[in-house]
């Protein structure tokens, strides 16, 4: 496959190659890969940076004796792959994480799981480690077992050092990790003066499942089912990722008519999702009724999917090598219907949260993410997008079926908990386009492509614009169609961070519709 | 002899009847909003059904807590008794109201918020320790707005009871007083702060962080939760009496005979349908404010108790 090669790709090169930087290149299926060597993986990311290169995602990996450790950056869809490896028996390296403060838990993440020593990381506490390790146990390396070393109990994850606030008047809220809501387990510490946030620092991690190391061993179709559960409302994003990944691995294109049936899956969870999201933000702040209205027009969506697909979340829908569920010409119909009536409904109840003063006064000013903060934290999705990130996969790392239809990348820079609401709202609309297009345009075809054992070692990234935001999973197999090494890295482990950017100053009782207009996955997060 | 112990237990009926009705009126704003929200509403006996389970549950004590947590369910519930007890809902001129004022009332109300404030922080929780916070800072607030409104009818009436100044009222006929227009929308403003009512408080939240009122009884279970809960019914209750039995008492029993007492009862119950159901309207068009924006709110009423001063001084000396 050929590279358009872009022009910050070249300025990098020829960068590092000025500062004797050895670079080995290669490619993947969609984008290079540059080896370089160890000692320089810092001096690299600031030269990255240098060029304004967004930190994408980074994931370590024990592959043929010893470390690799990756970071996939990105200027607009131009993406490249960095590497490096470090030995086993010295697993030191320069942290990046001075360089772009989004890569500091993606580093204690490989710091937890395999041992690796990140030199002067500005935060080298666990992350994801609570106590359910010994203390020289790395739950990713080869030689841990798959099923676990289990203590008969855990131990309490007692004596994290949170950040400690002092002076006069200054007092902390601890929250969760079990909340009042139905809704899943993370800890918020916050320092307050009064009412008004001085601080407030997450511990993530109390839904760690493993997912990565569970991953391992597993065939093709196994792994398309364990990426739908890794955070159950973008399991159609994530199980697209992961099937492409795995597809670019093996080599394999998927027939447009299944790549089309995939886009419709996609969108269709992405407008169930904001429905829930946009009612649950106006119910944070006391307004019950647009949370009424929007659960329900969300669950006649749902039982419209199930009546389509057979399944209200459309788990399992995505398969390796294609979909395993087609649209009869009078489910087309049928949905069709379904857009106009959901339209219509949405004329109908936009028009009382727009003309609303008192949830415009709570929505607006609260929770601003600047956009400076934003690019620098690599945001995406929406909370990005409320932010001026003008990032949207399906545009800049386009594959069928959205490189033949036309849409528009909705991006604001408002950047408060309004914005990022409304951002939502005009994506339902985007998405109900893109929908009526698909219905429209459907290639006839196949389901499925045959599948083809990829060849040993063979690796492929698969990017995909979820619901939530990009969703850019790693997946290597062995010799034997079997997954060596899987990383899905959800939109939440790099918007996560930015809670802690946006409550600042805020008061205390924001707090809760700040969070749910980020509505980061804790499962997605903690995998 | 037989008249004062007939009035006596009269008075106990009344206040029986506060207590027996005040859920019945929370299942009702409770179904008004439903169906306002296109919901399917539960049965207006759904208040006492939670109370009975509650009752049946075992109540669960923070280990922390020392007897003020235990005694305060038992303090507010009492303290809304007697605070009903000061108040005329079919009858006036029971010995009960003639015997204590407005200003009592007020006390009743502070005695519980004092002890509610206490328990909250109590148990040590963070929560409990902002709800009380939040909880205190809006009665200072609020319990001066609640006294400017209640020295213009005093004013008026020339009296503090309420018993006298309802009988005032009546006396005085349909007569449009700019004071009194002033404090009732003061005592609905506080109303709605002091029984945490969105705009000020949600009633219905999960969420921790922003609770007022919840988060101070977050750690209560059982029966203890009930009385607590049933408390609150009452304050909601009292309230809703207080403004339909101050600015539109016609039809309150001043004999008492059964006619005039039944149709007393079921007058009332009508205005208190009637102002919940503006209750549960004003709860599902606004959504709850910003925390600092409450002493703006708060202020407000404070000014409209003021202006109903002013006004009956300015405009109704003569009288």
């Amino acid at each position: 496959m050929s590279h358009r090669e872009s022009n910050w790709r070249a300025e990098f090169l020829a960068e590092l190659k000025k500062q004797h930087i050895q670079v080995e290149v290669s490619a993947l299926a969609t984008m290079p890969l540059w080896q370089i060597p160890a000692k320089h993986w810092r001096s690299a990311a600031e030269l990255a940076q240098g060029l304004s290169a967004r930190w994408v995602s980074g994931w370590a990996e024990q592959h043929s004796g010893q470390y690799e450790l990756n970071t996939l950056f990105a200027v607009r869809g131009d993406f490249l792959l960095l590497r490096t490896s470090v030995p086993e028996s010295n697993t030191e390296l320069p942290s990046q994480a001075t360089v772009y403060p989004a890569a500091n838990r993606s580093e204690r993440h490989a710091q937890d799981m395999f041992g690796i020593h990140f030199l002067d990381h500005p935060d080298n506490r666990p992350w994801l480690r609570h106590k359910a390790w010994k203390k020289h146990q790395y739950p990713l390396r080869k030689d841990f077992p798959l099923s676990g070393d289990p203590e008969p109990v855990t131990a309490p994850d007692m004596d994290y050092q949170f950040v400690k606030g002092r002076g006069a008047g200054v007092y902390e809220i601890p929250v969760g990790p079990v909340h009042a809501g139905i809704i899943e387990p993370g800890h918020f510490r916050f320092q307050a003066v009064g009412e008004t946030v001085l601080n407030l620092e997450e511990r993530l991690g109390y839904v760690h499942k493993g997912i990565e190391k569970t991953a391992e061993g597993r065939t093709p179709e196994q792994l398309a089912r364990l990426a739908g559960r890794i955070s159950g409302d973008s399991t159609v994003a994530h199980s697209w990722a992961a099937c492409r990944a795995m597809e670019q691995a093996a080599g394999i294109a998927i027939s447009p008519h299944a790549a089309f049936i995939r886009g419709i899956l996609n969108e269709r969870e992405r407008i169930a999702n904001h429905m829930g999201d946009i009612g649950a933000i106006c119910n944070d702040v006391g307004f019950a009724f647009a949370q009424m209205q929007f659960t329900r027009l969300r669950e006649l969506w749902l039982r419209s999917n199930r009546q389509f697909f057979a399944h209200r979340l459309l788990m399992d829908c995505i398969v390796p090598g294609g979909v395993s569920c087609s649209l009869t010409d009078e489910a087309r119909a049928t949905m069709r219907q379904e857009l106009k009536a959901l339209r219509k409904e949405l004329d109908e109840i936009l028009p009382a949260l727009d003309l609303n003063s008192s949830l415009e006064d709570r929505l607006l000013t609260a929770g601003w993410l600047s956009e400076k903060t934003a690019a620098a934290f690599s945001a995406v999705g929406y909370v990005g997008r409320a932010s001026g990130q003008d990032l949207d996969a399906r545009r800049d790392a386009p594959c069928l079926p959205y490189e033949r239809l036309n849409f528009e990348v909705i991006v604001e820079s408002q950047g408060d908990v309004a914005s990022r609401l409304w951002v939502r709202v005009r994506e339902i609309f985007a998405s109900i386009k893109l929908l009526r297009q698909m219905l429209e345009q459907l290639p006839a075809g196949v389901i499925q492509t045959p599948w083809q054992t990829p060849a040993a070692d063979s690796e492929g990234i698969g990017i995909i614009e979820g619901w939530r935001g990009e969703i850019v999973t790693f997946v290597r197999f062995d010799d034997n169609n079997q997954i060596a090494r899987f990383y899905p890295r959800d939109p939440s482990v790099v918007n996560w961070p930015l809670l802690e950017k946006i409550v600042l100053n805020n008061s205390v009782p924001d707090f809760p519709v700040c969070n749910k207009s980020l509505n980061g996955s804790y499962s997605g997060h903690d995998l | 002899m037989g008249d004062q112990l007939m009035n006596w237990l009269m008075a106990i009926v009344q206040t029986g009847l506060f207590v027996i009705l005040s859920p019945l009126l929370a299942g009702w704003i409770k179904w008004c909003k439903c169906r306002l929200q296109n919901r399917k509403a539960p049965s207006l006996l759904q208040p006492y059904r939670d109370l009975w389970k509650l009752t049946h549950k075992q109540p669960v004590v923070a280990e922390q807590a020392s007897w003020l947590f235990i005694i305060t369910p038992y303090v507010i519930f009492s303290a809304m008794i007697l605070a009903a007890s000061t108040v005329p809902l079919i009858a006036v001129d029971l010995p009960t109201s003639a015997s204590a004022d407005v200003i009592v009332l007020v006390g009743f109300f502070a005695l519980a918020r004092f002890f509610q404030a206490l328990a909250g922080l109590d148990i040590g929780t963070a929560f409990g320790g902002m709800g009380s916070s939040r909880e205190m800072t809006i009665s200072s607030l609020a319990e001066p707005a609640m006294l400017m409104a209640v020295f213009t009818l005093s004013m008026a009436a020339s009296t503090t009871n309420l018993s006298f100044a309802i009988g005032f009222v009546l006396d005085q006929g349909i007569v449009l007083r700019p004071s009194f227009v002033f404090a009732l929308f003061a005592l609905i403003l506080i109303a709605i702060a002091e029984t945490g009512r969105i705009p000020v408080d949600n009633p219905a939240t999960h969420l921790e962080l922003t609770m007022i009122h919840e988060a101070m009884i977050l750690e209560y279970s059982g029966r203890h939760l009930a009385l607590i809960e049933w408390a609150s019914q009452l304050k909601l209750m009292l309230y809703g009496v207080l403004i339909a039995n101050i600015f539109f008492p016609w039809g309150i029993a001043r004999q008492f005979t059964w006619s005039a007492l039944s149709d007393a009862l079921l007058l009332i119950m009508a205005k208190l349908m009637l102002l919940a159901l503006f209750l549960a309207l004003s709860e599902t068009l606004f959504a709850k404010m910003r925390l600092f924006r409450v002493q703006e709110y708060l202020s407000f009423a404070y000014l409209l108790g003021l202006l109903g001063l002013l006004s009956h001084i300015i405009l109704e000396a003569s009288y």
